[in-house]
């Protein structure tokens, strides 16, 4: 099996993004353990891009503090790497078309086989379009995550049934950022899902209480939260390690109940 | 080709809350440009409203003092608005009502984009926000005012280098948040398939007239056209109708500002790479891990990273031409016409006559060019003062 079909074995998963570089790359590798071990299943790994415009202004804002921090695709590769030597948590990019284009396909992949990274979402990407890079990435063993949007209405059933690793349901319109409410009829978007596909399906964008991680977690084979955990380290920098472990721990308690 | 493809530029790299809207789009926009309705009525406002067709207009003193070619100018700035832009915006506008929209969106630059927008939805009856970067706001507060007055609301954009570029990842992400009822009139050949067609479609009704009318003037074909290149839209309009010609030469002027060995351009064709981005495949100023590069010209309307695609595969092809033209050569240019011609362009089109400057001369005189004058300059007046070392207060 692989890590990532592990992180939705028998248990709702919790997966926790974080954008690498911010603060450092050191203190990135030291949050993704935290989360790890406050009970995180899966992590999103962000490789900054200059100009994110899936996000809301919490991770555009990291992107731009990890850039200035000096991060690049190689040393979030590095970083990766000895978090690897650490943890067999499954480890999936979340990063923009170009730097991956520009980095090479073939060279882009190979390096994340090396690193053992095991998925990776792009959300500029359309289904359409993810035939110029889907063979190079899975002869190198990692999946291409595709998106649901709640717009996606008639291309639910195609885009879920060439699903790898998991598909990634979006809560809500526009872009990423915490969200009071989720007005979205996840119940049939999903249903939908679940007809067309065994691959698993984790929903986010906007999700932040423990509340709503444990109300998605009826429906849905996992919670993504993003912003909720940038704003954590936004707030507390290098110190914000024990702060993350408090809130995915309390997170991850909610989809267990 | 494939669909929506030039080559191996276009694409449609947009996010997957877009997809149904564009595919959408594309439907539509077939639908449209065969029906005898909706173009009766676009002719009807191009003509009446935005003034078509525009003058092409025999440079006299200019060719005179250039000593090669007869030089001629198409003279989009005398559009309303003060530029090529309505001919896009009514097109897009109008096309958005008839699918439903009742609110259109817009990035704009310089503010010529936005300020057509502004126009067409006033007269359309649409709601209108336009995305326009901070700093843009700031050096051309006049077009700002002007979009306020047209009803519409401006967003200073604060991200990044909080020009052009910024302003369509804002205005990307404001149609992902509110897609049902608004439509992004993209304003140049840029963005997901079906824009770069779209735009250049509705463009190409400067090289239709301009070579009806050169052949009515001259009895011949241009030797070469000339037109500025940001994104591309008055370029792509001017070259069109001229692509089947292949004696014309087709040259795109790009921005060099302080120079392409500075890092101080917006000089994609000359500086960029191959990269994917804002919806396309095509060339971007970018660094060596794919960052997007922050660009910069004097020309708020060129400041801009990327090319759209069609101009990729015309450079990749060698159909185009593609030169940088610096800041110094476009203000000696922007007040060369003013004083040899008596006519204030936009600086984004005094790049264009800037280049033509160099060309002409080495031209026979049996031969005649035209170049695009893609809008008027008064929103510049300020901004070229300040650059002699002038303070206008407006």
């Amino acid at each position: 099996m692989s890590r990532i079909a592990n992180a939705f074995q028998d248990k709702k998963a919790f997966i926790g993004f974080l954008t690498a570089g911010d603060p450092s790359m050191e203190k990135t590798e030291e949050f993704i353990l935290e989360m790890e071990k406050a009970g995180a299943d899966l992590i999103e790994i962000g490789i900054p891009f200059s100009d994110p415009i899936a996000e809301g202004v919490v991770i555009q804002e990291a992107n731009i503090r990890a850039l200035s921090a000096g991060a690049t695709t190689d040393k979030v590769f590095a970083m990766v790497e000895r978090v690897r030597e650490k943890t067999q948590i499954p480890l999936v990019f979340l990063t923009y078309l170009n730097p991956v284009f520009h980095y090479g396909y073939e060279k882009f992949f190979s390096r994340c086989e090396e690193a053992g990274i095991d998925g990776i979402i792009i959300p500029d990407m359309p289904y359409e379009e993810k035939g110029e890079l889907e063979p190079t990435a899975r002869a190198h063993g990692v999946d291409v995550i595709s998106l649901i949007a709640p717009t996606s209405e008639q291309r639910i059933g195609e885009i879920a049934s060439q699903g790898s690793g998991f598909l990634y349901i979006v809560s809500s319109m526009g872009v990423t950022g915490m969200r009071s409410k989720i007005t979205t009829d996840l119940d049939a978007i999903l249903a939908a899902v679940k007809k067309a596909s065994d691959v698993p399906a984790a929903v986010g964008f906007g999700i932040n209480t423990p509340e709503q991680a444990a109300k998605i977690g009826q429906i849905a084979d996992g919670v993504i939260v993003g912003s909720a955990i940038v704003k954590i380290i936004e707030k507390y920098g290098a110190e914000a390690g024990p702060h993350l472990y408090e809130y995915v721990h309390a997170m991850k308690g909610a989809l267990k109940s | 080709m494939a669909k929506g493809r030039f080559g191996i530029y276009g694409g449609q790299y947009i996010p997957e809350t877009l997809m149904n809207e564009i595919i959408h789009l594309e439907e539509c926009y077939e639908f449209y440009k065969n029906d005898p309705e909706f173009n009766a009525e676009l002719d009807k406002l191009l003509k009446e409203y935005a003034g078509r067709p525009s003058l092409l207009y025999y440079a006299e003193k200019m060719t005179k003092d250039l000593g090669g070619a007869k030089v001629y100018l198409k003279r989009e700035d005398l559009n309303h608005t003060g530029s090529h832009k309505i001919n896009n915006v009514l097109g897009q506008v109008l096309m958005a009502k008839k699918m439903g929209k009742t609110r259109v969106i817009a990035e704009t630059g310089a503010g010529q984009h936005g300020v057509a927008t502004a126009t067409a939805a006033a007269l359309l009856d649409m709601e209108c926000e336009i995305f326009m970067g901070k700093e843009d706001t700031d050096r051309q507060a006049l077009n700002v005012y002007r979009m306020e007055l047209l009803g519409a609301k401006v967003h200073p954009v604060t991200s990044g280098t909080q020009t052009l570029k910024d302003a369509v990842n804002e205005t990307m992400r404001e149609w992902v948040n509110r897609v049902s009822d608004t439509h992004y009139v993209l304003g140049s050949v840029m963005g997901p398939h079906p824009f770069p067609t779209i735009v250049r479609d509705f463009q190409s009704v400067i090289s239709k007239e301009a070579k009806e009318q050169i052949l009515e003037y001259e009895g011949k074909l241009p030797a070469a056209v000339f037109a500025c290149v940001g994104g591309g839209s008055n370029a792509m309009g001017m070259f069109y109708n001229f692509i089947e010609d292949k004696d014309v030469r087709l040259i795109g002027c790009e921005a060099a500002g302080h120079g392409i060995d500075t890092d101080k351009h917006a000089a994609t064709i000359a500086k960029g790479e191959h990269g994917i981005f804002h919806g396309m495949k095509s060339y971007f100023c970018q660094d060596e891990y794919g960052q997007i590069a922050p660009v910069y010209s004097i020309s708020a309307g060129l400041d801009y990273p990327g090319i759209g695609p069609e101009h990729a595969w015309l450079h990749d092809t060698g159909r185009a031409e593609y030169y940088p033209v610096t800041d110094k050569e476009a203000v000696d240019a922007f007040e060369y016409l003013a004083r040899t011609e008596g006519i204030i362009c936009a600086i984004e089109s005094a790049h264009a006559v800037a280049y033509a400057r160099k060309v002409v001369p080495t031209l026979s005189k049996e031969d005649n060019v035209i170049i695009c004058l893609s809008g008027r300059g008064d929103k510049d007046v300020a901004a070229i003062a300040r650059y002699r070392g002038r303070e206008i207060h407006e």
